[in-house]
């Protein structure tokens, strides 16, 4: 039952994030790209890591693909001003990258099946998480803190309209 | 449902995550529009949560995880940034297209 989940989630994950790149209309590969994310929690949930899955479809299909709708749409972008690449260079990059994908997984082939403990129940689990977050990595969750002041205040710097 | 969890392979978290990372690549490599290279990027680094999540899931270890959401706040403050500084560029060559960008050639 877990596998065909597993397929399923992941075929969609792929045709989705196929039709992303594919798709002319900029916000349209936005929609798609929020289905890429919310069956990549799905598989989230598949290896038990349930905050990491609710985290995944506020921060990124909630938070981040609104910012890039609103861009989208505060620029007018449409299907008429989407520019082209020439089919030469186009499938230059898609034999790139099938190239790479061949030797990621051409490099899987050598290594051993891993073998696998015991599973534990609550891994993923939010107490779990928080235990470590705030014990383990409580210097850098306080330094990820700056790092989204500065953020915040370059935007805003970048968004005023006479920069001198 | 949670019990038979070890009847998928790691192999398999691998070559999906390898899957969403090439075509992250291809979409960098395939489009002009500067947005949509913004999004791949995102794709890039949501494929190598998913590894590092499988993994860490795998190894019965939670700090992989506690990466991925480091990781998710790095990506959330790099899209911020990036996008105004689109904005900025779209003000002032009127387009998204990166090749419109290629003053810096000197």
């Amino acid at each position: 039952m877990t596998v065909y989940l597993f397929i399923i989630l992941g075929v969609f994950a792929i045709l989705s994030a196929l039709m992303v790149v594919f798709t002319k209309n900029p916000i349209h590969s936005i929609l798609y790209l929020v289905l890429t994310f919310f069956a990549i929690a799905g598989e989230y949930v598949l290896l038990n890591a349930q905050f990491l899955a609710i985290v995944n479809i506020i921060v990124y299909a909630g938070a981040i693909m609104v910012l890039f709708l609103f861009v989208v749409m505060l620029l007018n972008l449409n299907k008429e001003t989407e520019p082209h690449k020439s089919i030469l260079r186009q499938l230059i990059a898609v034999i790139a990258a099938g190239i790479l994908l061949i030797v990621l997984v051409g490099s899987l082939k050598g290594a051993d099946t891993m073998t696998i403990k015991p599973f534990a129940q609550n891994t993923g689990y939010i107490e779990n998480l928080g235990q470590v977050l705030f014990k383990d990595f409580l210097l850098p969750f306080e330094v990820s803190a700056i790092l989204f002041l500065a953020a915040m205040v370059g935007a805003v710097m970048l968004g005023k309209k006479d920069i001198k | 449902m949670l019990g038979d969890l070890k009847t998928i392979p790691l192999d398999w978290y691998i070559l999906l995550s390898s899957i969403l990372f090439c075509i992250g690549v291809m979409g960098v490599l395939f489009r002009r529009n500067a947005i949509i290279i913004f999004m791949s990027i995102e794709l890039m680094l949501n494929a190598v949560n998913l590894l590092l999540v499988a993994f860490s899931a795998y190894h019965n270890d939670a700090k992989g995880q506690v990466f991925v959401f480091f990781t998710m706040a790095v990506a959330a403050a790099e899209i911020a940034v990036g996008l105004a500084i689109l904005v900025v560029v779209y003000r002032n060559t009127k387009s998204t297209d990166i090749d419109v960008l290629n003053r810096l050639k000197g």
